[in-house]
């Protein structure tokens, strides 16, 4: 039993960061907290889920977002349900929205989706009676990696408001850097994004960001140093011309590190391509590298999202 | 250092388009630098020990910066090597040539441009700039490393003679290469259109049996671009405008402050598609000539400053690629010796004032490129000429000094040449 039990939450999904305000970050974040303690205790299972039924529906490959779901439910005691598209329906031709109909018919409680288009989970959520939890949705918004950011660096850094927070590498095509944009807005701190002008947005500064194309000016004094993968399929020749271009321009080495405040934290949403946007001298050294307790409060965060989302009453 | 010789230029026509300066005078040189300039250095008034040379009246101008040519070295040495290419520059006034990515392997990777920046150093009388490839291998498909080629001294990147046909390259490629202050320099030619032509739609065309190119080609690349450069913010230069509508449109854009700029080459201003009666394949060239009225409006825009460059396109081609029916015959022609004189015609027919028609080959490419050249600047490389505007002469394409003798204006008859250049303080041509 904790002081958090009684906490209603006011949505009744978790569609992306852009629609919560502080209030509602903060009772995710204080929540996760108290999860992210008892994880690390040897009796980890609980069952305040029990009897509830979450189905993963994952339309894009996932191990660490899936996993990490998984083990939420289950350390909370749901009866968890992975869908993959490779043996499902859609292959045969089933929209969405038969998907969602289908599922629904078997009450689930709370439905987790990742999907390849920008917009799926709000579909999804029209259509079906229970929560829905966007894992992931296109290039639009990752709401649960940007929660468990939020969680890495206040246990870090002890708050959000004012830091310095610079997103490096391919914003155009990332939900974590517009899931994190919008959290971090919210909350305070000051954002910056950095990367090569093509994958960057036309419109970014709208964003509420500082803009940079250079490393050496946009990591100047920051606290956070939140590293994207550069999605290496779709680069060579069209957005960036090389690998070794990219990384001598944007990729995270010592040097360009030593720009920044010299506590300066690095994150990475995961999974890392080592010599391509981060150097693996600065990836593995744990004094600096949140990298591991990044994956660590993403068990907790989707602790916390999932009870909220289950409780009796919930919005 | 403040000893060594100094030399001193006197009674001079001091030319100096950046400031605007067209006075009598002279001009100081000490270490390969300019010491002094002005209507103050008179023979009465030398340091002690100076060696004295008598301009007798002629125009003393910064050297000529040609923002656009075709080396050929690495890899085409039998068209032109950086050292006769030096050569030819030297004759025609140029004192920093822009060379540009064409050659074997093409210029599209860091290493390459330290290759061929030492070779220059070593063989090339003037100076030489890089202009890097945009694509990898001037292929269009995928950019090249822009980012590694600026970090590497290149000062524009370019396909050269080859238009970029897709847009959403071309859209990356102005976003990308805005983020190093790097001018992209384009062959506004939509290659759709140009595919297969080998000269401009028109009457001429039309009586040789000619596959031809709509003029409408140029303006259409030129809209298509200016509108990503307006999405991008990047830098854009013509290399060679040469119709009324391109011009329109550059106009317009000018007005409305996106940084483009243009140019256009001696043969664009100087000649029309007539030229190519009787199949003259040596003057073939990528854009095609004009008809006449495009090359008025060309005259036009140099006048009203639309045209910001005159470069001279040097590209050499053997005559054994010239000397075969038309419609095979390998674009473009030598210009680096006849630039100049040949540019001098809008000078005597009164077309263009001289500091105008200089500023189009000093101090606006100089500025294209980023280049501190171009311009009587104390303390600055003594990159300068020596020029007489009156000098009749008539061009005999084999005493030209470039390897490839093909140039489109042998046996005419020019006015004006240039009697002596210095690079760096030093004499590298004397008539």
């Amino acid at each position: 039993m904790t002081s958090t039990d009684s906490i209603r939450f006011a949505h009744r999904h978790l569609l992306d960061i852009a629609r919560l305000n502080a209030g509602d970050i903060n009772q995710i974040l204080t929540l996760a907290e108290h999860y992210a303690e008892q994880t690390r205790t040897p009796d980890k299972k609980q069952d305040l889920l029990r009897g509830k039924t979450q189905i993963n529906l994952f339309f894009e490959n996932s191990t660490r977002t899936r996993t990490s779901f998984e083990l939420a439910g289950m350390r909370l005691g749901a009866d968890v349900i992975n869908m993959s598209v490779g043996n499902s329906s859609v292959k045969k031709g089933e929209t969405l929205i038969d998907t969602a109909m289908t599922l629904n018919a078997m009450h689930p409680d709370v439905l987790v989706i990742r999907h390849g288009d920008s917009g799926a989970p709000h579909l999804l959520a029209q259509k079906v009676d229970c929560a829905v939890i966007n894992g992931g949705d296109g290039s639009h918004e990752h709401p649960t990696q940007a929660l468990l950011d939020a969680l890495t660096i206040k246990r870090r850094k002890g708050r959000l408001e004012g830091l310095i927070v610079a997103i490096c590498g391919d914003i155009q095509h990332s939900r974590v850097a517009r899931s994190n944009i919008a959290l971090l807005n919210i909350m305070g701190a000051r954002v910056r994004i950095v990367g090569p002008t093509t994958l960057i947005p036309s419109n970014a500064a709208k964003l509420g960001v500082e803009v940079y194309n250079k490393m050496s000016e946009g990591l100047k004094d920051a606290d956070i140093v939140m590293m994207l993968r550069l999605q290496t399929e779709r680069m060579q020749g069209s957005f960036v011309p090389s690998i070794r271009e990219y990384f001598h321009l944007f990729g995270l080495n010592a040097e360009k590190l030593s720009i920044a405040k010299p506590d300066a934290l690095i994150m990475h949403p995961g999974p890392m391509n080592r010599g391509v946007e981060i150097d693996s001298e600065i990836a593995d050294d744990l004094n600096i590298s949140a990298i591991s307790e990044q994956v660590e409060m993403g068990v907790a965060v989707r602790m916390a999202c999932l009870d909220l989302l289950t409780r009796e009453g919930a919005s | 250092m403040t000893t060594g010789p100094v030399h001193a230029l006197i009674n001079a026509r001091l030319l100096d388009p950046a400031t605007g300066t067209d006075t009598s005078g002279g001009l100081l040189i000490k270490n390969g630098t300019i010491l002094d300039w002005g209507s103050h250095i008179t023979a009465d008034a030398l340091p002690g020990g100076a060696s004295v040379e008598d301009c007798g009246g002629h125009c003393l101008a910064p050297g000529l910066v040609d923002a656009h040519a075709y080396l050929c070295e690495p890899g085409k040495e039998h068209r032109e090597t950086m050292a006769t290419a030096g050569l030819a520059a030297a004759a025609g006034g140029v004192t920093t040539i822009n060379a540009f990515a064409a050659t074997e392997p093409v210029i599209d990777d860091p290493a390459i441009v330290e290759m061929v920046m030492r070779r220059a150093k070593n063989t090339c009388a003037v100076n030489v700039c890089i202009t890097g490839a945009l694509t990898k291998g001037l292929q269009g498909e995928e950019m090249a490393e822009i980012g590694l080629l600026s970090e590497a001294g290149v000062v524009a990147v370019s396909d050269g003679q080859f238009a970029i046909e897709s847009i959403n390259l071309m859209r990356r490629a102005l976003a990308y290469a805005s983020m190093f202050d790097l001018p992209i320099i384009v062959h506004a030619e939509d290659p759709a259109l140009a595919a297969g032509g080998v000269i401009t739609g028109g009457r001429t065309a039309t009586f040789m049996g000619l596959k031809s190119i709509p003029s409408c080609a140029e303006a259409i690349l030129v809209e298509r671009d200016i509108r990503l450069v307006k999405m991008t913010g990047a830098r854009w230069h013509a290399a060679h405008l040469s119709t009324r509508d391109a011009l329109d449109t550059m106009r317009r854009a000018k007005n409305d402050g996106l940084k483009v700029t243009a140019g256009t080459a001696p043969h664009y201003h100087a000649l029309n598609d007539l030229e190519l009666g009787e199949y003259r394949t040596f003057a073939r060239v990528s854009p095609p000539l004009r008809e006449e009225e495009e090359r008025l409006a060309v005259i036009e825009a140099i006048k009203d400053g639309t045209i910001d460059v005159i470069s001279s396109q040097h590209l050499p081609q053997s005559a054994d690629s010239k000397r075969v029916p038309f419609a095979q015959a390998k674009p473009g022609v030598i210009g680096l010796e006849t630039m100049l004189p040949v540019s001098l015609r809008l000078y005597h027919n009164g077309d263009v004032d001289l500091l105008r028609l200089l500023h189009t080959m000093t101090v606006a490419p100089a500025d294209l490129l980023g280049l501190e050249a171009g311009r009587l600047k104390k303390g600055a490389d003594a990159d300068i000429i020596l020029f007489d505007t009156e000098r009749p002469w008539q061009v005999d394409g084999d005493l030209l000094k470039s390897k490839s003798k093909n140039t489109a204006f042998d046996g005419h008859l020019l006015q004006g040449r240039v009697l002596k250049t210095f690079v760096r303080g030093t004499p590298v041509f004397e008539l």
